[in-house]
């Protein structure tokens, strides 16, 4: 595919044309993988032989803190399409995604907090890992205060990039102070693909397709919300059209 | 610029108790500390980096608004625009002019206060350092926050939720020094990356707020 048509979604009129088809295979995908990477993961992988039952709270809290992270990172390089090049399809879709990730960091905090609470005792620890993403919670919460804030929209699309570029770097920042800040007690990567020491394959594979069912999840509902968004604004668009002829 | 800044720190001395403000408020919160936490001195002198560390950030945060709010409500901030200095410069003076107005007495502050909380004798002076080294980047980066929201009508509350995440490393590093001078550790690494934030802050953020205020004057 020619890279250049990747611009003609940025029209939101084939946006919405092109997600009308997409929208349904994606949905119904994400309801598959997930339900499959699920039920295999709940119902047919053994017990952790140390961990027991508990060890199945991986395949919600990865997946989740996984898409918390991709979601701001895709807000970021759809802030930075709007910035350069002012598709507002890609301002909206920036917009969209914010609670998406919001809601998955969530996630990632509540279900790590049951795992912690049997394995690590506690609900609760200040450990880099932990505390970055409470961070990065609070960075998502002041990104969409702030869209909510401004009524302009083309001003709130500006403000809200410009907000997430500074906020990147800091979020970054803030994830290698609070390394430096305290010790661990969560564990390092254990899914990289080029480690010797990694999960056992039996957990593995329905872990990778609920990952994937996740981010088809996340896609599914930024499509529905960015469509819903494009709509909204053609919407007050038609009433301010028809107030001036009124 | 030298006029600006001499403007802005007469309007800020002057103008309405925005000066003595920040001042009382740390006092406040160290006050209020003992009574919230109990008057033990091994428990105070513990806490009592961080604490002050937190009290100067607050402060520094409750005098932000007034950055920008006043020159836009009556129209010479469009003036400012307007003028032949770029707004990368105007930017950084706000901010040179807000950390000498409002930080610079916290950091002077800082160790009377640290009286009161029973700071030990080898923290003062980490926690002088600590705080000159690290307030100008909470003015740099407070300065972004009211340029962001200068537009809004109630954009107090919103500019504490926008700040407060972005001050987390500098608090971080900043109170480390602090605590580690206390106890009688190192301080070579912290105070080093505290340095790095603040002259990373002082050198990039100011294209940020530009552009920012920029897009609130359109």
């Amino acid at each position: 595919m020619n890279l250049n048509a990747l611009w003609e979604y940025a029209n939101p009129k084939k946006f919405i044309a092109t997600t009308d088809r997409v929208l349904p295979f994606v949905a119904w995908m994400a309801a598959l993988l997930l339900v499959t990477g699920l039920v295999w993961g709940f119902f047919f992988t053994p017990d952790d032989y140390k961990q027991g039952a508990t060890v199945k709270i991986i395949y919600l809290h990865v997946p989740a803190a996984l898409m918390a992270i991709n979601a701001w990172l895709m807000m970021l390089v759809t802030s930075l399409v709007w910035i350069v090049r002012r598709h507002h399809v890609s301002a909206l879709a920036a917009r969209a995604a914010a609670p998406v990730g919001m809601v998955m960091t969530l996630i990632a905090l509540a279900t790590g907090a049951l795992w912690g609470q049997p394995m690590w005792g506690t609900w609760w620890a200040w450990d880099p890992r932990l505390t970055s993403f409470l961070v990065l919670f609070l960075f998502y919460l002041g990104y969409i205060a702030l869209w909510e804030a401004i009524e302009n929209d083309d001003t709130a699309a500006d403000l809200t990039s410009i907000l997430c570029l500074v906020g990147s770097v800091f979020a970054l920042l803030s994830r290698y102070a609070v390394n430096f800040w305290n010790q661990g007690l969560h564990q390092g990567a254990s899914l990289s693909l080029d480690k010797e020491e990694n999960v056992a394959d039996v957990f593995w594979y329905p872990l990778l397709v609920a990952m994937a069912g996740f981010a088809l999840l996340f896609v599914a509902l930024v499509l529905v919300r960015t469509r819903t968004e494009i709509r909204a604004r053609r919407m007050r668009a038609l009433e301010a059209r028809e107030r001036m002829q009124a | 610029m030298i006029a600006l800044l001499t403007r802005d720190m007469r309007l800020a001395v002057r103008a309405g108790g925005g000066f003595g403000l920040g001042l009382a408020f740390f006092l406040i919160v160290v006050v209020l500390v003992p009574f919230g936490v109990g008057p033990q001195g091994a428990l105070l002198s513990k806490i009592a980096p961080g604490i002050l560390w937190l009290g100067a950030l607050l402060a520094c945060l409750l005098s932000l608004d007034r950055i920008f709010a006043l020159d836009w409500e009556d129209g010479s901030l469009d003036l400012l625009a307007t003028a032949p200095l770029p707004m990368e410069g105007i930017v950084s003076v706000k901010a040179l002019a807000h950390w000498l107005t409002t930080s610079l007495p916290l950091v002077l502050a800082a160790p009377v206060l640290g009286v009161l909380l029973n700071l030990p004798a080898p923290g003062f002076g980490w926690l002088l350092v600590s705080l000159a080294l690290g307030t100008p980047a909470l003015s740099v980066i407070g300065t972004f926050g009211a340029a962001l929201t200068v537009g809004l009508k109630r954009g107090g509350l919103l500019l504490s939720l926008l700040v407060l995440p972005l001050y987390v490393p500098t608090l971080i590093f900043g109170a480390e020094v602090a605590r580690r001078g206390a106890e009688g550790y190192d301080v070579t690494t912290p105070l080093a990356l505290l340095a790095g934030i603040t002259c990373g802050t002082i050198a990039l953020l100011p294209f940020a707020s530009a552009a920012v205020l920029k897009i609130n004057l359109r």
